[in-house]
């Protein structure tokens, strides 16, 4: 049996799919044999983010239809062994992602993969729900920011209602928050929400804290999952959320500005 | 923190401002959240009956429903206007 993890946050443009992307790719480097699908019919990116999308031929929808077989739709990754991507449909409308057709394909990678990361569109519509509704565990992205926080807070609710966990009564859907997109310098100048304002106000155990890095954009440009770029501060952050996700006790890292030397510290400003 | 950001005023930041408004709209969010759907129609047309005999605004009805462990209860709050 898989473990199927939804990477989700209401609000567009916080990191779902850069965070898809890393975490696939850190639990497949680990030997686990990973697939990542995207459920952002109509604007798929995923693929460009992880460097396949000029492999694509078959897509979710696809496969969804009949019109290929799951085998002929997953793009195997170049990089890492145990890693596949299922992309999205670039053309279809986002109604063809029916619940039977999802829980079709998700069971028959259930058969074969340890895990299936399913990367949410933003918004609450019929794709977010969609790439929920089956997981056991939310990875909630969110950044420092007022309208991401209470976006989050919003999907909270919806996988705590709408998740087939909830409407089947079962164990609830196990949540952790990620929060991307973090910058310790303004934290401590007191113009962003720290990770403890956000931890307190939506109350979700941290997987993660990723900082605010040039690495982010320069890895998106070149499709390369920011999680490799091993030298850096964003490529540690998300191995340690992976390490984490997978049970490992890791202190969380990247959370203060450069440390200043002792007498910068007894009087700075 | 060095001693000498104790002289420092700490109120600067708008970071302080975001948390507060964020606690409001979210605990007041979580509390719609739990409540039946039938809830927005429910205080329609209770309005739209107490508008028969007496004329008060919208936001004069509060509908809400307390969830106790054995039961629940629908609170009705209707605040009429002043008496002339």
């Amino acid at each position: 049996m898989a473990r199927i993890i939804v990477v989700t946050s209401g609000k567009g443009g916080v990191g779902k799919t850069t965070t898809s992307a890393s975490i696939s790719t850190g639990l497949a480097r680990r030997g686990h044999k990973t697939v990542v699908i995207d459920f952002d019919v109509g604007l798929r990116n995923l693929d460009l983010i992880m460097n396949c999308e000029r492999r694509v031929v078959y897509d979710f929808v696809n496969v969804i239809q009949g019109e290929a077989s799951l085998n002929q739709a997953l793009i195997r990754d170049k990089r890492v062994e145990t890693l596949y991507i299922l992309p999205a449909s670039q053309t279809r409308e986002k109604e063809a992602l029916t619940k039977e057709g999802v829980e079709k394909v998700i069971n028959q990678l259930s058969e074969t993969f340890d895990y299936i990361v399913c990367d949410s569109p933003a918004g609450i519509e019929h794709g977010a729900l969609m790439a929920l509704y089956y997981a056991d565990e939310a990875i909630v992205v969110t950044n420092p920011e007022v309208s991401s926080v209470r976006d989050s807070d919003r999907i909270l609710g919806i996988l705590q209602s709408k998740s087939r966990r909830a409407e089947m009564n079962q164990d609830p859907v196990r949540e952790h928050l990620l929060l991307t997109r973090y910058n310790p310098s303004r934290v401590e100048k007191g113009e962003m929400l720290s990770v403890a304002d956000v931890e307190e106000i939506l109350a979700i155990p941290l997987l993660g804290v990723i900082p605010e890095s040039q690495v982010v954009l320069n890895a998106s440009n070149q499709g390369t999952p920011v999680i490799l770029e091993e030298q850096t501060d964003a490529g540690q952050a998300y191995d340690d959320a992976v390490a984490r996700l997978l049970g490992e006790e890791r202190e969380h890292r990247f959370m203060d500005s450069q440390k200043k030397g002792f007498f910068a510290r007894m009087f700075k400003g | 923190m060095s001693f000498l950001d104790y002289f420092r005023s700490r109120k600067t930041g708008s970071a302080s401002v975001a948390k507060e408004r964020l606690q409001i709209i979210v605990a007041h969010e979580r509390g719609k959240r739990d409540q039946p759907d039938y809830l927005p129609q429910l205080q329609q047309e209770l309005l739209a009956v107490i508008r028969k005999y007496v004329q008060i605004d919208d936001d004069m009805v509060q509908v809400e429903v307390d969830r106790n462990e054995d039961c629940s209860v629908l609170e009705l709050n209707v605040t009429l206007p002043e008496r002339r």
